[in-house]
């Protein structure tokens, strides 16, 4: 593998991460929905370079799912949910943005610690994407963490799945099944969590989640 | 497959069968007779069939059904020491169904007797048979579940459900150890068969924790201290005769567990392990027959001599680790031929008193020592078998609780041979205490008998006492004759014991059938012999002339005593010697460290209406000691860890996040 290649690998997948931390800081719904598509658009490129390089031609469907679905259908369909539900103009974050961002950089450190440590004898590529990879995971989580709007939740959910995909495609070899079913859960998930938005809705006036928890008679 | 070992699996599915029909027939009037006489018939067979293969030296059959785990499959295997405990198990489980068919009439609710007697049978029959983990495991398993529903089937009662509560948790947590020590036994390769357990011999750190785990988990069963607390809880809850199974059998089932992985699956044991195990078994046997002798409940009573025996028994076998250890096979082979033929005894006596205790329930509906007496002139029969039983467990020749505790004793008397030091001073305190214990049990049956069968009634329920059945008397008396019959014979059985011991400790106790007169030598006849028959003959001719010269030349001069004075120095049955007060002098010698107990007399002021109170106090201390910081600690964790209960949605995510980095956290700075 010659160094440009490997240079615009890293490039894309460092820049998820980059977006990853965008994603941390915006409190408003729209906004992260768009930084949320982004995120899918540089996946969906960073999957097709590496079915460029792997000569590997089944990873082009896979981008093509990232870029139609998770940059397109359920941006869309999210914009449209919050538009019915009247909650565009939210604010909504439930820890500090400092802390939060504080934390993000932690984690990263963190799993680039920890790859670089269990995955001494692994290819270069492989080893740096497992390490961006593990840290797209592990900021989705914070996202979903940090957030008390469930749409914002959902948003957590789909860019940690991100990053499951761009491990994948990082290691040679994962059947296209594997990826296809990963993508269709995924959508699965989306419809689902669609639907139980309304139900929430529905319920309750609202879709943030304390609701639920005054339902139950908890404090928060 | 063997057709032995197929025949005995078939005593299984049998019994299983026949748990079925009871669960479907129980309602029946004739479901009682219909069972137990299905139970009875299935025990012989397989009793008959172990014992010709005990008897015939036949050595080793095995079977591997494709049922379990699939690349180990069930595995069966009958040797030596399986066929004896099948014998054990199968003459309980006969002669429990032959008193069953006079006794079970008497059940209120047969329904939630019925089916899980046989399911029990079954139980036992399959632990000894089994030949791989997991089958020993789920058979092991399930027995202590069909004994637990044994144990609920008066459920009504709240002490029974506190009992089976406790006895619940007990078993899962045995289980567990068991569990454990086998996943050791198995190692890194997950070898769950037996045969593989045997050639792997475990590292001395593996096989110390093998042996603790053992001690805990077949303990725990058995009854040990401090892991008994349950067993005088349980036992007396069940039916008589199920308690006599639980009592005389399934605790005999766990010592064959116990022997079955630390002699023969662990190889080689190391010296220290024999101090373990003895000490273990002389505290067991002292403490057991102390609670048994501060006892009134009949039942309870018997449940903790239970308890003493089992003492003496594990006693025993840590001697046999210590002899084998080291490399003194006839010593060794005597200390295991002593444990062994105990565990028979055991069964047969603790059988025979819990009978007598079903007997007296059902002839007068009390328990309580206190409420009754006087009852060999009700029931004079099934005084006569419990009065044998006493005799035999308080160790009395010439019958057989004499001759296996004479044979401990006999090995015991060999420890000045032990090169350790240790094991020098050890073995003799524990003769000590076992020699306390023999003597505490005496005791404890003098107590027993006389309270509840001499002196007069206490109740007037005891007054309308009669004589039970014929079944439960034919049950009683066959277990007295065999009580008698194993101690004028010992030799006899000792020699079927060889083929046990010579494959476990690798040497056989000399053959005692060619002694002349029945006697038994078990190391020389210059250190020690023993004549059952010899005994009987001068007990018998002794008393005979006693009673004759009595009868013939005592004094027949004319007294004169008050009228109507019938010899009892007051009229007030209450006024008789209790159990309590029998005890008393015993638990001021021990009660203050055993029982810390306290006395408290509370004497009204002169002039004061009040009666004078005598206060005793006692504690359980293995209870207090062990088990409420254990129940204590688990409280205050489920009350703490009840908050996560009621967490919200996002504080679930937090949580799980959080764990998450901690682990990649401790997988990063992992050395």
């Amino acid at each position: 593998m010659n160094g440009l290649t490997f240079d615009i690998a890293h490039l894309l997948a460092g820049s998820l991460v980059l977006i990853s931390f965008m994603m941390l800081y915006q409190d408003r719904l729209f906004a992260l929905i768009n930084v949320f598509a982004l995120h899918a658009v540089v996946l969906a490129l960073s999957v097709a370079w590496q079915a460029y390089i792997q000569d590997a031609h089944h990873l082009y469907i896979t981008a093509a799912i990232a870029l139609v679905f998770k940059a397109i259908v359920i941006p869309v369909g999210l914009h449209r949910i919050i538009q019915r539900l009247g909650i565009h103009r939210d604010i909504e974050t439930a820890v500090g943005i400092g802390p939060t961002m504080l934390a993000g950089i932690g984690l990263v450190t963190l799993s680039m610690v920890l790859m670089l440590r269990v995955t001494p004898e692994a290819d270069p590529l492989a080893r740096e994407d497992l390490a961006f990879a593990l840290s797209i995971i592990l900021l989705g989580l914070l996202v979903m963490v940090t957030r008390r709007n469930a749409v914002s939740q959902v948003v957590g959910f789909m860019s940690l799945e991100n990053g499951l995909v761009l491990a994948a495609t990082g290691a040679k070899g994962m059947p296209l099944v594997v990826e296809i079913s990963v993508a269709f859960s995924i959508l699965i998930a989306f419809i689902v969590i669609g639907v139980f938005l309304f139900r929430i809705r529905e319920r309750f006036d609202s879709v943030d989640i304390g609701a639920l928890d005054d339902y139950r008679g908890e404090r928060r | 497959m063997n057709s032995t070992v197929a025949l005995l699996l078939c005593g299984p599915a049998a019994f299983l069968a026949s748990a079925i029909m009871a669960a479907a027939a129980s309602r029946l009037a004739a479901a009682t007779r219909l069972v137990y006489g299905a139970t009875l018939a299935i025990s012989a067979v397989l009793l008959v069939t172990a014992a010709s293969h005990l008897a015939g030296n036949l050595g080793e059959a095995s079977a591997t059904l494709p049922l379990g785990l699939p690349w180990t499959g069930a595995r069966f295997r009958l040797d030596g020491l399986s066929a004896f405990f099948l014998v054990v198990v199968n003459f309980g489980g006969t002669i429990t169904s032959l008193y069953g068919l006079g006794y079970g009439r008497h059940e209120s609710q047969p329904h939630r007797v019925l089916p899980f007697y046989p399911a029990f049978l079954a139980g036992m029959n399959l632990v000894v048979l089994a030949n791989d983990a997991f089958s020993f495991l789920l058979s092991w398993e399930f027995m202590s579940l069909a004994s637990w529903a044994l144990v609920m089937a008066h459920h009504r009662d709240e002490a029974n459900r506190r009992a089976g509560y406790i006895y619940l948790v007990m078993a899962s947590f045995g289980t567990m150890a068991l569990l454990l020590a086998f996943g050791l036994l198995a190692g890194p390769a997950g070898t769950y068969a037996f045969d593989a357990m045997r050639t792997a011999h475990p590292d001395r750190f593996a096989a110390g924790a093998v042996l603790v785990l053992m001690l805990l988990g077949a303990g725990s069963k058995a009854g040990l201290v401090p892991l008994h607390a349950w067993l005088p809880l349980a036992h007396p809850a069940a039916p008589s005769h199920v308690s006599a199974l639980m009592s005389g059998i399934m605790t005999k089932v766990a010592i064959y567990g116990f022997i079955r992985v630390v002699f023969d699956l662990l190889g080689e044991p190391a010296w220290w392990s024999g101090v373990a195990v003895l000490l273990i078994g002389g505290v067991t046997a002292v403490l057991g027959i102390l609670h048994a002798l501060m006892e009134k409940d009949l039942k309870r009573l018997l449940a903790y001599s239970t308890i003493e025996n089992i003492g003496v028994i594990f006693a025993s076998l840590g001697l046999a680790l210590a002899f084998k250890a080291n490399a003194m096979p006839s010593a060794a082979a005597l200390a295991f031929t002593a444990a062994l033929f105990h565990v028979l005894n055991h069964s047969f006596f603790k059988s025979l008193l819990f009978f007598g205790a079903g007997a007296v329930l059902s002839a007068t509906g009390e328990r309580d020592m206190e409420k009754l007496g006087g009852l060999i002139h009700r029931l004079p029969v099934t005084s006569f078998v419990f009065l044998i039983g006493c005799v035999s467990i308080s160790a009395l020749p010439p019958f057989n609780g004499f001759a296996s505790e004479w044979l401990v004793f006999q090995a015991i008397l060999r420890s000045p041979e032990l090169p350790q030091w240790g094991l020098k001073v050890i073995v003799p305190a524990v003769g000590g205490m076992l020699a306390l214990s023999a003597a505490l049990a005496a005791a404890c049956f003098v107590k027993t008998f006389g309270i509840t069968f001499l002196g007069r009634a206490r109740s007037a329920a005891v007054e309308r006492a009669h004589e039970v059945d014929r079944w439960s008397l034919a049950a009683m008396a066959v277990l007295a004759a065999f009580c008698l019959l194993a101690g004028i014979l010992p030799g006899f059985v000792i020699d079927s014991l060889s083929t046990v011991t010579l494959p476990l400790v690798g040497e056989r106790m000399p053959v005692q059938m060619a002694q002349p007169w029945l006697s038994i030598v078990p190391i020389a006849e210059s250190r020690s012999s023993y004549n059952g028959l010899l005994v009987l003959v001068f007990i018998t001719v002794s008393a005979s002339l006693a009673a004759f010269f009595i009868h013939r030349f005592a004094s027949h001069a004319l007294r004169r005593g008050i009228a109507w004075g019938c010899g009892f120095p007051d009229a007030v049955p209450a006024a008789q010697y209790t159990a309590v007060s029998f005890a008393q002098p015993i638990r001021r010698v021990f009660g203050g460290f055993a029982f810390r107990s306290r006395e408290t007399v509370d004497m009204p002021a002169p002039g004061a209406l009040e009666p004078a109170r005598l206060k005793v106090e006692m504690h359980d201390v293995a209870w207090e000691v062990f088990y409420q910081p254990i129940t204590g600690a688990i409280d205050f964790a489920t009350e703490r860890l009840n908050h996560l209960q009621f967490l919200t949605i996002r504080r679930y995510l937090t949580l799980v996040f959080l764990y998450l980095v901690i682990l990649l956290l401790v997988l990063a700075l992992w050395p």
